[in-house]
C-alpha cells in the first residue's frame, strides 16, 4: 500500500449561492477522498449539486453566479479554499484541470486552436513559441486527432464537436495534471463519439497515471469508467460506494429510484 | 383488405439551397417510409443524419424538395395553404425544449385554448371544460389553469406541451427529442405518459431521437439514418436484437449499458466502429451481389420479414470483411 495519502481530502464542503448570511445553500457538507490515480465519478440529477462541488474543488463559480464556499479541499495536504489566488493559479490548469460540457464555450473562436494552447503552455510552463508549437502537435495527436500540425491552424468552428472536446481534453492535460475533472463532458455528444471520448479518457487515464473525477446524470457513462461512485441528491452525497456494489446492490432509495429509471436497450417496450 | 397506413411518405428529398458560397446540402436524400394507426415509429441517428428534416418535411413545416407525404390518403406535399392548415389538426408536434416552446406570458388555460380556438375544435363555451380534460389527460391538476410556465418544472411544461398536441385530436403526432432535456427519472415519466395515451387515444408516433435505448422502450418499428438516407428499416425488436447495416451495429455498440462489467468490456473492445463512407462510390455488385445498375431496382433488400437494408454506405472491405477493419482509428 502507498503511504502518500489522499491526492484529495474533501471535507464538510459547503457552497451556496448568493453572499454569505442570505446565501441558498447548493452543497451541503459533502467529504470524500480521492486517491492518486483514482478514478470517481459523481452522479445525480439537475441540481443535486454536483458540478458546483467539481468547481468548487478548483474555486470556480457557475457562469455569472457568486458562491460562498465553507469547509476545506486539501490537495496534496494543502486548503484549496485558503490559498492565495496567485498560488491557485498555480494548482488551476496545471495540477487539477477540467473539462467541461460545452467546449465551444470554452474556447475562443477567432483564435486558431494551436494558438490557444501554445499560450496556455507558454503561460504555465515557459516554453519557447517553437517548443510550445512541438507540444501542441504532440498533443493533439496524443488526443487522436489526425494530422496534427496543420489541424493547429485551423479555428474551432473547422472542429466538428467530438474533435473540440478532444481539443479541450488537450488543453487540459497539457501540464500533465494529477486530477482530471470531467463535468458532463460526452453530454452533447452523438453516441459513437461519446464512445471514442470515453475510451480517449481513459487511454489518458492510463498512459499520464492522473485521478480523473467523472460527474455526469447517466450511469451508463459511469459505469465503465470509475472505481468509485458517489450519488448526490440535493447536495449531500446520499450514496458512496464501490461502482460494481452501487449498481448491483444499491441501498439508497434515491439510488435505486435512479437505476430503475434508466431506459435499458436490452428491453423492449412493455405493451402489445 | 389490408389497412391503409396513417402517414406514407415516399422518396421524401429536401435541399437547402447553397448560401454564402456554401454548396447546397442534401439533408434528405430519398426517404421512404409507413406508418401505421396505433404505432410509433422510431427515427434514430446522430446529429446531421437528417431525421429532424424528415420530420419537419412530414408536418410540411419545411417544403420538400420532392417526394411524397400522404396522411389520411391525402397528398401534402402539394396541398394549398388554406387546405393544409385544416389538415394541422391531424398533425401536432412535440419538441425537444420545454422551456422554450411554451409562451412565457400566457397562462396554461390560454395556453392550450388556442389550438381549440384556431382549428374551431371545439364551441367557445366548451373550451374551458376541454382545457381541464386535457390537463387531467396529462396527470396534471385543472387546477393549474392560471398558472404560467415558469412556475413548472422541465417534466411539468413537457405535460403542458404534449395537451397542446393533444388539443385538437390528432392521429399523427411527431416527437423530435421530446425527453433529452430531461433528468432520467422525469424521462421515464413522460416515455410512460406517451406510452399510455397511446394506448388510450389510438395515436401514431413518428418518434425521433438519438438515444437508442428510450427509443427502445417506445417504438414498435425502427428506422435508422446516416447521411440522409434510411439505412435499416423494420421491426424495433428484430433490429436490436439483429442489427444487420453496419451503421445501425456500431451504433448500438455504443450506447452505454448501467452495468459495470458489460461496459467495461464494451470501452476495452480494441476494434473501433467501422469507418463509413459518407459518400460511396457505386459500386457493382453491392455487398448483397446485385448490380443494381443491371437489374435497375432500388438500393434496398429485405433481410426478413419487413425488415429492410440499404447496401448505401457499407464500408467499403466486404469481400473480407471480418477484420478489416481493425487498426487504430
Amino acid at each position: 500500500m502507498s503511504d502518500a495519502g489522499p491526492l484529495l481530502q474533501v471535507r464538510d464542503l459547503t457552497a451556496a449561492f448568493g453572499r454569505a448570511g442570505a446565501a441558498a445553500p447548493v452543497v451541503k457538507g459533502i467529504s470524500f477522498d480521492v486517491a492518486p490515480g483514482e478514478a470517481v465519478g459523481f452522479v445525480g440529477e439537475s441540481g443535486c449539486g454536483k458540478s458546483v462541488t467539481a468547481r468548487a474543488i478548483l474555486r470556480l463559480a457557475p457562469e455569472g453566479a457568486s458562491v460562498t464556499l465553507g469547509g476545506r479541499v486539501a490537495y496534496r495536504g494543502r486548503d484549496l479554499l485558503q490559498l492565495p489566488a496567485r498560488e491557485m493559479e498555480q494548482v488551476r490548469g496545471r495540477r487539477i484541470a477540467m473539462v467541461f460540457q460545452d467546449p465551444m464555450a470554452s474556447l475562443n473562436p477567432v483564435m486558431t486552436v494551436g494558438q490557444q494552447i501554445d499560450d496556455m503552455l507558454r503561460h504555465h510552463q515557459n516554453l519557447s513559441r517553437r517548443a510550445a508549437r512541438r507540444r501542441t502537435v504532440d498533443l493533439l495527436g496524443l488526443v487522436g486527432i489526425r494530422d496534427p500540425a496543420s489541424r493547429a491552424d485551423d479555428y474551432p468552428h473547422q472542429f466538428s464537436g467530438g474533435m473540440r472536446q478532444r481539443v479541450m481534453i488537450a488543453m487540459a492535460v497539457s501540464c500533465e495534471p494529477d486530477l482530471l475533472i470531467a463535468d458532463e463532458p460526452t453530454t452533447a455528444l452523438d453516441v459513437t463519439v461519446q464512445a471514442q471520448i470515453l475510451r480517449l479518457l481513459l487511454r489518458l487515464r492510463h498512459e499520464l497515471g492522473m485521478a480523473l473525477m467523472l460527474i455526469t446524470h447517466d450511469f451508463g457513462v459511469i459505469a465503465g469508467m470509475v472505481e468509485q461512485v458517489f450519488v448526490m441528491h440535493r447536495g449531500e452525497i446520499v450514496e458512496r460506494g464501490a461502482v460494481d456494489a452501487i449498481f448491483r446492490d444499491p441501498q439508497h432509495p434515491y439510488t435505486r429510484a435512479l437505476l430503475a429509471a434508466i431506459p435499458r436497450i436490452e428491453t423492449a417496450r412493455r405493451s402489445s | 383488405m389490408i389497412e391503409e397506413p396513417l402517414l406514407s411518405v415516399r422518396d421524401l428529398r429536401v435541399t437547402f439551397p447553397p448560401r454564402r458560397g456554401r454548396p447546397a446540402v442534401r439533408a434528405v436524400e430519398g426517404v421512404s417510409f409507413d406508418l401505421r394507426r396505433g404505432e410509433t415509429l422510431g427515427l434514430v441517428g446522430e446529429s446531421g443524419s437528417g431525421k429532424t428534416t424528415t420530420g419537419r418535411a412530414v408536418l410540411q413545416l419545411q417544403r420538400p424538395s420532392a417526394g411524397s407525404v400522404r396522411l389520411l390518403g391525402r397528398e401534402l406535399t402539394d396541398m394549398a395553404s388554406g387546405d393544409l392548415r385544416a389538415m394541422r389538426r391531424h398533425m401536432q408536434f412535440v419538441l425537444q425544449n420545454p422551456y422554450t416552446s411554451l409562451h412565457p406570458r400566457m397562462t396554461v388555460g390560454q395556453i392550450l385554448s388556442e389550438p381549440l380556438a384556431v382549428h374551431r375544435a371545439v364551441p367557445p363555451n366548451r373550451r374551458a371544460e376541454r382545457v381541464a380534460e386535457l390537463l387531467s389527460l396529462v396527470h396534471l391538476d385543472p387546477k393549474v389553469v392560471d398558472r404560467y410556465p415558469h412556475e413548472f418544472s422541465g417534466g411539468q411544461r413537457q405535460r403542458i406541451v404534449i395537451a397542446r398536441a393533444l388539443a385538437v385530436n390528432p392521429d399523427l403526432v411527431v416527437c423530435d427529442e421530446p425527453v433529452s432535456a430531461l433528468d432520467v427519472r422525469t424521462q421515464a415519466q413522460i416515455v410512460q405518459l406517451l406510452s399510455e395515451l397511446q394506448d388510450k387515444l389510438g395515436l401514431s408516433y413518428l418518434f425521433i431521437a438519438h438515444d437508442l435505448a428510450i427509443v427502445r422502450s417506445l417504438a414498435h418499428r425502427l428506422a435508422v439514418m446516416f447521411g440522409g438516407r434510411i439505412v435499416e428499416l423494420g421491426d424495433a425488436d428484430r433490429i436490436y436484437e439483429t442489427p444487420v447495416h453496419p451503421y445501425t451495429q456500431s451504433l448500438l455498440d455504443a450506447v452505454p449499458i448501467p452495468d459495470p462489467a458489460l461496459q467495461r468490456a464494451r470501452l476495452a473492445r480494441v476494434a473501433p466502429e467501422p469507418h463509413i463512407p459518407r459518400h460511396e462510390a457505386d459500386l457493382s455488385p453491392c455487398c448483397f451481389g446485385e448490380d443494381h445498375r443491371a437489374t435497375g431496382r432500388p438500393r434496398w433488400h429485405e433481410v426478413g420479414p419487413g425488415h429492410h437494408v440499404s447496401c448505401h454506405f457499407w464500408p467499403t472491405a466486404q469481400a473480407g470483411a471480418d477484420g478489416a477493419n481493425a487498426g487504430q482509428g
